[in-house]
This record gives C-alpha cells, structure tokens and sequence, in this order.
C-alpha cells in the first residue's frame, strides 16, 4: 500500500509498479487528469490546496478501506497539490488483484471515496479569473472510512 | 486557552490567511472556532456553516471539547481528484 501527495509530477509508472504482484492478473490504474473546460468555462490551469498532514492520512484511510472492501492485491494513490497544468494528472490511483473484476471495482470505489473524504480542494483558473469549485461537504461517518455508516 | 487554527482553500483566501492563534476559554468546544471565525469574518459565515472539524489533523464533531495547543482546522467542502 502506498500513498503520496507531492507538488511534483505523478508517475504512473511507478503505481503500476508498486502495486502489481506475481498474484495479479489484473492491474487498473486512474487517472485524474486536468481538462481545458468546465460548465461553458474555458480552463487554464487548476491550482490544489491540502491540509497536508491530515489528507495524507485521509488517503490511507481509504487505500485502507479500499484494501478490506474488495479482492485486491494491493493499491497505491497519489494526489498532487500546487499548480497542475491542462493534461497533467492530479491523481492517481492503481489497483492490483488477480482479476480484472475486482481492479476495476475497487479502483472506482476508491476515487470516488478520495473526492468525498480528503481534504483536498481545486481553484480553477479562466480569463476571467479564478475560483474554488463548489466541493462536496465531509460527513463524519464517511470520515473515518466506514462507508454507508 | 491558546488554539492554534488553520484555514485552507476559499476560507483562507476569504480570512486573508492560512493560520491565526485564538483564546478560547478552558471547555471550549469546536463549535467556538467557526463563531470565532464568523463573528471576525461575516461574510464567511455560509461557508463556514458547511465545513468539517479536524482537531490536531484528525476530523472532529463540533461539539469536540477542545484542549490548550490544540490546532483545529475548518475544512470546507472538499474537491480534490
């Protein structure tokens, strides 16, 4: 299990890596990646804020959770945070498992979980100027990884 | 009591900084944090009313009873990914 939260660029490669074992029929990997629109707006760039130490944690808590929820080999999750340009990932997320069920299952479970859970928050930047993106409020049930609590 | 209180995203760019030190009295509970926050930032207070607690990088209810040297963070709804 690995997780990461940098301002340096994600390598995919390196997930893969982590993740797959000699067990592993299947390896999915997702990435986040930022795009040039959003509701009509032309996008320039994003920009990511972090409360570091606790969004680390947060990531663990759902490769964690992901890891006893679904039949996998293992997963690796890294989210970066500054300045993300058009094209570049701003999240990663690798799942390993012996088969390609599972690697996809859990991978999507576990972004949709890292979206609602770390606190992790995205500024958007157009020619007009920039904004924070209406999030999604944290719950505490969902906080401390225990999914439909 | 000495809080030490961090704002991140559109709440630190809304208070003008990411971090401020609060006297808070001795039973203070989370809660006194976001109307610290509100009554020195009116216009903060919609988003203050939907964020989160963290106290000492762990999430909080707001009713969590604080201690001094505690660093409690409002986390405003989140949009990482």
């Amino acid at each position: 299990m690995y997780v990461q939260l940098t301002s340096d660029a994600l390598d995919a490669q390196r997930l893969v890596q982590a993740v797959r074992t000699d067990a592993s029929g299947a390896v999915t990997l997702f990435y986040g990646v930022v795009r040039n629109h959003n509701e009509g707006r032309g996008v320039l760039y994003l920009e990511y804020d972090a409360y570091p130490e606790l969004a680390e944690k947060q990531l663990r808590a759902v490769a964690e959770e992901t890891l006893s929820r679904f039949a996998i080999d293992d997963i690796a999750i890294a989210h970066r945070i500054g300045r993300v340009e058009i094209g570049e990932a701003s999240l990663l997320v690798a799942v390993a498992s012996a088969h390609r069920a599972d690697a996809f299952t859990a991978c999507h479970a576990a972004v949709d979980r890292i979206k609602e859970t770390v606190p992790i928050w995205k500024k958007e930047y157009w020619e007009g100027g920039g904004v924070w993106l209406d999030g999604t409020p944290v719950a505490l049930a969902e906080q401390v990884g225990e999914p439909g609590a | 009591m000495r809080i030490h209180v961090r704002l991140f995203a559109a709440l630190a760019d809304g208070a003008g900084c990411r971090s401020f030190d609060l006297d808070l009295p001795p039973g203070a509970r989370a809660e006194a944090v976001r109307l610290a926050l509100v009554e020195r930032f009116p216009r903060l207070a919609g988003l203050c009313g939907r964020s989160a607690f963290a106290v000492n990088a762990e999430y909080a209810d707001a009713d969590r009873l604080l201690a001094a040297g505690d660093e409690v963070a409002l986390i405003p709804p989140v949009s990482g990914g």
